[in-house]
């Protein structure tokens, strides 16, 4: 069953195309009169040459083996893979948002602003915060725009402030994030309980404090509980809160990032707001901010006054662009439509749902396996396997004999505060079936850990291609394919 | 509630749920959100709505926007009307590609791995370059990834960038950069190109590199030649932004000794989507490839000796190196890369050079119709692409008005980012344009004033 695929560059003939040009109406001219030789391209091109239907079969090829939400129960911790409605993909598609140009005349793209104008609204109540930018396009991208402008606003009260604290727990762009932004990365420990170490953190906060980076829910699964008090001693040493919002799906319509005491929020329009991740992307890294941040937003943003929408560049404190343009515009036109079809109970019955899913299936599963933090969980929770470590057995063999089973498996070794960590999301979209299903099979192979370890370490079994030799690839870098190596 | 249909869960279920959770209601699920934290309300936002009621209003909105479908564009500047042919949609609407992730279980993402894989190598064989990646977000934040890079490298803290570079991606570098305490100096232009006089003064050995733009913003093909020879002798690098489509015809970075090339990909199959989401590509030398930013597919095979591909080499990420990571990037623009992709599958080494060919003969056919209009002047003397700019008797949001009314989306404004440009518009003529449509615009321009 195992086969590989070949790549589109050993198929095809010299000769054939999967798509042709009108005839150049234009009078034509020599093209050495247009473009002199010396200017001319002198490598060869070598692309594939097929018919459309061989770059179909080939694609489809691929799709088949590929594992997406559509395809199967995709429970990867803090990445949020619920269902994507289809109806988003047709309103992204529609021709006045996919074929606008973002340098017409604001005249003629009052639609386009008017969405981002009625979509900035919505996310404005739903977090609690007072202006939202929709130009960063990622939650990294997010977290830089964010991080621009916290050192910006201490610049503008001639505060040097170079230092900004990340919980151990935090997700790997936070620090990356902190450091590209200019910043000194300091961590801050977890307590026993999973939560910030709050008398570490006051210790580390101070004059050069610039702000604390906070995921809350964090990446345990686990409510911040004392986030007021956070909240009060970071501002009290004169930094500011940062919320990164790739759990935002745990909490909305019962507690906003606005009302816990954050000045910055970034949120994934491509987890909470259900717009497809694309294999790696497109997504969007929206970022709102509190009053006191509103002068240092990126440029533009979207105006309105009586007559019309416009986008406003008139804002002298800002950080800048970050963006060519106007960030993932087809993305927020997805992640409104789904916010127009949700309404306020719609989306908190969304988080209701992630958390009973999330505490059912924990429920389920810590007879099975180590649960470090046994407590009430968010919309995620993490399991070790550390007791199946001890038989040889570790995380990342129990995420490929999930793989046999038709399952993505969870995240694994992240957060970094657990010992082989298993990170489950379920998502809000999965039903009671599939999770019962799922918790079958961990509970499965948990038993075959201990009694058959050998079957657990060989996984996958059934996939089209094994384990994969990853040192081999990183040592001997092969990026790309030449004909000279085939 | 309309997007029930989202939610399986049954309140039946939902309640045997809970008790096995050991809770008794929904609220004990919240538990540890502090009273004083708690939302005491409902969310105030606009009544849901059903899909049919929801598509109603998006496509309200949607009509109130002109687009290069309902209209003429002549409109460029860094996104460009370019056909996209139906085979593109179908593989980028396949739902096991843009319902996954991130292929970090390699064993079940062979599909999005080998599709970005094969993406790498069109990327490397269009500029010549040894290595790609599998995307940064758009044109202007590669090409600042792409500065960043050069600062690591040759271990400078300040880069040249070339007055004939896109104006919003010398803004997005001028953010990048000093966010970085890294600095950004401007090198100025003559007659529409690089003053390469005056760039030569400024390379010094505290220069980690240039960047240059080709087409650069007016269209033009600057002269390249002699560039990246006298930054190497600095030690500085040569980064080039290049469009895609110009490549089949056009002399590839790679031809002139490029260390980075970082550029736009949007008319690689993606459309305009009022500018995003884009497609930052990049690729650079062998030597430069464990700086590089964001996600790398290479080959390598299963213990039975299978091919396979996986993310490699990276210890340059955020998720292994966090601080110490190359760059921040997590997401990138994966599916707008496979469009790429398939574009390029479906086009081939001949459909490629057709579209240069033809963007080539058209624009220079507009640029001579428009030049023999009597008031009208082509503003620089080089060697164009599908880009050129053109002083118009008069203010360019009048002329862009007058072109609205015959259903012509007119070019690009060049006065606010170019006050020494007075009354000059940047025109576009991609292989999308008829003879007849060229004809129309020259029409309108005679008529005005």
């Amino acid at each position: 069953m195992r086969k590989h695929k070949e790549l589109l560059f050993e198929m095809g003939r010299a000769g054939r195309r999967g798509y042709s040009l009108p005839a150049c109406d234009v009078p034509v001219k020599p093209v050495s009169e247009l473009l002199p030789a010396s200017m001319q391209r002198k490598l060869p091109l070598d692309l594939p040459e097929l018919s459309e239907g061989e770059v179909m079969r080939h694609y489809t090829a691929l799709s088949t083996r590929n594992h997406g939400v559509d395809s199967g129960f995709y429970p990867l911790g803090s990445c949020t893979m619920k269902y994507n409605p289809k109806v988003n993909e047709e309103a992204a598609a529609l021709a006045g948002f996919a074929f606008a140009h973002p340098c017409q005349d604001e005249s003629t793209v009052q639609g386009a602003l008017e969405l981002l104008f009625k979509a900035e609204e919505s996310l404005k109540e739903i977090t609690g915060m007072d202006r939202i930018t929709f130009q960063p396009v990622a939650g990294a991208h997010g977290e830089l725009t964010g991080l621009m402008m916290i050192g910006a606003y201490h610049r503008s009260r001639n505060e040097n402030r170079n230092k900004v604290l990340v919980p151990d727990s935090a997700h790997g762009t936070n620090p990356a994030t902190a450091a590209m932004a200019g910043f000194e990365v300091v961590q801050i420990p977890s307590d026993d309980r999973g939560l910030v170490d709050i008398r570490a953190l006051k210790e580390a906060l101070g004059s050069d404090t610039a702000a604390l980076m906070l995921t809350n829910p964090n990446t345990l699964g686990l409510f911040e509980e004392e986030i007021l008090e956070i909240a009060a001693a970071v501002h009290e040493a004169g930094g500011l809160l940062y919320y990164d919002g790739a759990n935002l799906n745990a909490v909305m319509g019962y507690a906003r990032p606005g009302d816990m005491g954050f000045d910055v929020v970034h949120l994934n329009l491509h987890k909470t707001f259900s717009t497809p991740h694309g294999g790696g992307g497109p997504g969007s890294g929206t970022v709102g901010v509190k009053e006191k941040l509103v002068p240092f937003l990126p440029l533009p943003l979207v105006g309105r006054n009586e007559e019309r929408y416009y986008f406003d560049y008139d804002r002298p404190a800002s950080i800048g662009k970050i963006h060519s343009f106007h960030g993932n515009f087809g993305v927020v036109v997805k992640a409104y439509t789904y916010i127009c079809m949700m309404g306020s109970s719609g989306l908190k019955q969304v988080s209701a749902d992630a958390v009973l899913n999330a505490n059912y299936l924990m429920s389920r599963l810590k007879s099975s396996y180590n649960l470090p933090y046994d407590r009430l969980c968010k919309h995620e929770f993490v399991l070790s396997a550390r007791e199946q470590k001890k038989n040889g057995v570790s995380a990342s063999d129990i995420a490929k004999a999930l793989l046999d089973f038709g399952y993505h498996p969870p995240t694994v070794y992240f957060p970094l505060v657990v010992e082989e960590a298993l990170m489950i999301e379920p998502t809000e979209t999965e039903s009671k079936e599939t999770l019962d299903s799922f918790a079958g099979v961990m509970e499965k192979i948990a038993c075959l850990a201990r009694d058959n370890p050998a079957r657990v370490k060989e996984a996958p079994h059934t996939t089209v291609v094994g384990r994969l030799d990853e040192v081999r690839a990183a040592r001997q870098p092969r990026v790309r394919w030449r004909r000279s190596d085939s | 509630m309309s997007g029930r249909h989202y939610l399986p869960l049954t309140d039946a279920e939902r309640k045997e749920m809970l008790s096995a959770a050991g809770a008794a209601t929904v609220e004990d699920l919240f538990a540890d959100i502090p009273a004083n934290v708690r939302l005491q309300r409902e969310m105030n936002l606009p009544p849901a709505l059903a899909e049919r009621e929801a598509l109603l209003h998006l496509a309200a909105l949607a009509g109130r926007n002109k687009n290069s479908i309902d209209c003429i564009s002549f409109l460029g500047a860094g996104i460009y009307d370019h056909f996209t042919p139906s085979a593109v949609k179908h593989v980028t609407g396949r739902s096991e590609f843009y319902t996954s992730y991130t292929p970090y279980q390699a064993e079940i993402s062979q599909g999005v791995l080998q599709a970005i894989f094969e993406y790498q190598t069109m990327i490397c064989e269009l500029t010549g370059m040894d290595v790609a990646n599998a995307s940064l977000y758009d044109g202007a934040t590669a090409l600042a990834e792409g500065a960043i890079m050069a600062c690591g490298s040759t271990r400078r803290e300040k880069v040249l960038v070339s007055r004939t570079v896109n104006p919003f991606y010398r803004q997005v570098l001028g953010t990048y950069l000093s966010s970085r305490g890294l600095q950004l100096e401007e090198v100025p232009m003559l007659d529409g190109e690089t003053d390469l006089i005056k760039l030569e003064g400024l390379i010094g050995s505290d220069i980690a590199a240039f960047i240059l733009q080709r087409p650069n913003f007016f269209g033009i093909l600057e002269n390249v030649d002699k560039v990246a020879d006298i930054l190497h002798a600095k030690g500085a690098l040569l980064i080039m932004s290049v469009d895609p489509l110009s490549l089949p015809l056009v002399g590839a970075p790679a031809e002139y000794g490029a260390d980075i090339v970082a550029g736009e990909g949007q008319g690689l199959g993606n459309s305009p989507s009022f500018g995003g989401p884009l497609l930052g590509f990049f690729a650079s030398t062998d030597k430069l490839i464990r700086r590089m930013p964001g996600r790398i597919v290479g080959e390598t095979v299963d213990k039975e000796g299978n091919r396979g591909f996986v993310l490699t080499l990276q210890t340059r990420e955020q998720h292994i190196r966090r601080e110490r990571a190359t760059s921040n990037i997590c997401s990138n623009q994966a599916l707008n890369a496979l469009a790429a992709a398939v574009y390029m599958a479906c086009l081939g080494p001949e459909g490629m050079k057709e579209v240069a060919f033809q963007c080539l003969q058209k624009s220079a056919y507009a640029r001579e119709k428009i030049s023999s209009l009597g008031n009208y002047s082509i503003a620089f003397n080089g060697t164009h692409f599908k880009e050129f700019a053109v002083k118009v008797p008069g203010g360019a949001r009048a002329l862009n008005a007058e072109l609205l009314k015959s259903n012509i989306l007119g070019g690009f404004d060049l006065t606010p980012y170019y006050p020494e440009l007075k009354n000059t518009i940047l025109f576009c003529v991609t292989e999308n344009r008829t003879k007849e449509e060229i004809d129309m615009l020259v029409r309108v321009l005679e008529g005005w004033r």
